[in-house]
């Protein structure tokens, strides 16, 4: 039987062969899929906001790009992961809402992409697929046996990456 | 003090019940002048959830929901935002536009329907800004609306993101307004920006 767990807003999880992780509902947040493909280990952080060094409270680790990924990666070694074999999929970083202004608010979801981004190339971990940005929301599924993420959207049909 | 609403006490929360209070019945009041029809509402509830349970919310982060969102600016900066769950929206649709028995009937909504919900949400929001900016002495301006439909997950995260940038909890108002045997549940949820919170919260007297 797989396991299937599932990943909350500004929660992380991970998981052994064979699992699926879960996150429903992404919006401008985004979704930090990690793969050790050899020992099929799988991590998933869904992350809020970009920095932990902008926030007054950062002391939930899964809230922030930053240190989501460093916590992420952290416990799939833990479970066994070669740091060295460790890949990245992200997807989500949705705008919902289109202004005419562009304060924060709105750009948070391309901020959220970008600092995700830059935390993984800063640790030398390779994006090799993405889903992001749009005006639409999304449910990510994460399978340990190969990798592949799953999207699921109201409207935008179902692909996988 | 650090503001966030994980520290904040049971009056604050007091208050912002109030307004949601006064807000809703103006509301309540506004949408019966438009449809000449007597509205009732039930007195709304105050709550504050962790962003773990935040889609529970609206039955499941996956449930298709309606988001209304303006922006704010004048004394106060920040966003309010009012959800439903699209079967709810159909309702509200239909009790505006007298077509009661018909809910749930299609899935998609017109164009029409879609202006009607933005005038709705506009008429709301400007009804619960009215309260506060009466209840505080402050001036608050809100800006035109925007609407999304989509995961209520997704469209939940936008509050979620303000209110984390503070804490780890949302707040909300949940309002259910009553026309016959027609009713529907929406939540409100006020956002302001983080500078803003000391201003709220001292023109409420909850700081001072």
């Amino acid at each position: 039987m797989e396991n299937v767990v599932k990943v909350g807003m500004a929660d992380l999880n991970v998981t052994r062969d064979p699992g699926v992780l879960i996150t429903l509902g992404l919006g401008s947040c985004v979704g930090i899929s990690l793969y050790d493909s050899v020992k099929r280990i799988i991590g998933m952080a869904h992350i809020m906001l970009p920095s932990s060094e902008q926030a007054k409270n950062n002391q939930n680790r899964a809230k922030f790009a930053d240190t989501a990924v460093d916590t992420l990666l952290d416990n799939m070694i833990k479970l066994g992961a070669d740091r060295k074999r460790i890949t990245a999929k992200l997807a989500g970083g949705a705008q919902m809402f289109s202004f005419s202004s562009s304060s924060d608010i709105i750009r948070v979801g391309e901020r959220n992409i970008l600092a995700s981004r830059a935390k993984l190339i800063s640790l030398n971990i390779p994006i090799i697929a993405e889903d992001v940005g749009g005006n639409y929301g999304r449910t990510i599924e994460f399978y340990s046996c190969d990798g592949r993420l799953v999207i699921k959207t109201i409207g935008h049909g179902v692909s996988q990456i | 003090m650090s503001l966030s609403l994980d520290n904040l006490d049971n009056m604050y929360i007091d208050v912002l019940r109030e307004i949601g209070n006064i807000g809703a019945g103006n509301a309540a009041t506004a949408l019966a002048k438009i449809m000449n029809k007597k509205i009732d509402m039930d007195v709304p509830k105050a709550k504050i959830i962790e962003f773990k349970n935040i889609s529970e919310v609206l039955g499941g982060a996956e449930t298709p929901v309606i988001g209304i969102m303006l922006s704010v600016d004048g004394d106060l900066s920040g966003n309010i935002m009012f959800v439903l769950e699209q079967k709810a929206a159909k309702n509200l649709v239909y009790i505006l536009m007298g077509q009661i028995g018909q809910a749930g009937a299609a899935e998609e909504f017109t164009e029409m329907e879609l202006s009607a919900l933005q005038e709705i949400g506009n008429i709301l929001a400007g009804s619960y800004l009215s309260s506060l900016s009466t209840l505080t002495g402050l001036k608050i301006y809100p800006q035109v609306p925007a609407l999304a439909i989509d995961m209520a997950g997704a469209i939940l995260s936008v509050p979620a993101i303000e209110f984390g940038k503070t804490g780890d909890t949302v707040l909300y108002i949940e309002t259910e307004f009553i026309e016959d045997d027609a009713s529907v549940v929406g939540d409100f949820f006020l956002i302001p920006e983080v500078e803003s919170y000391e201003i709220l919260l001292k023109a409420l007297g909850v700081i001072s």
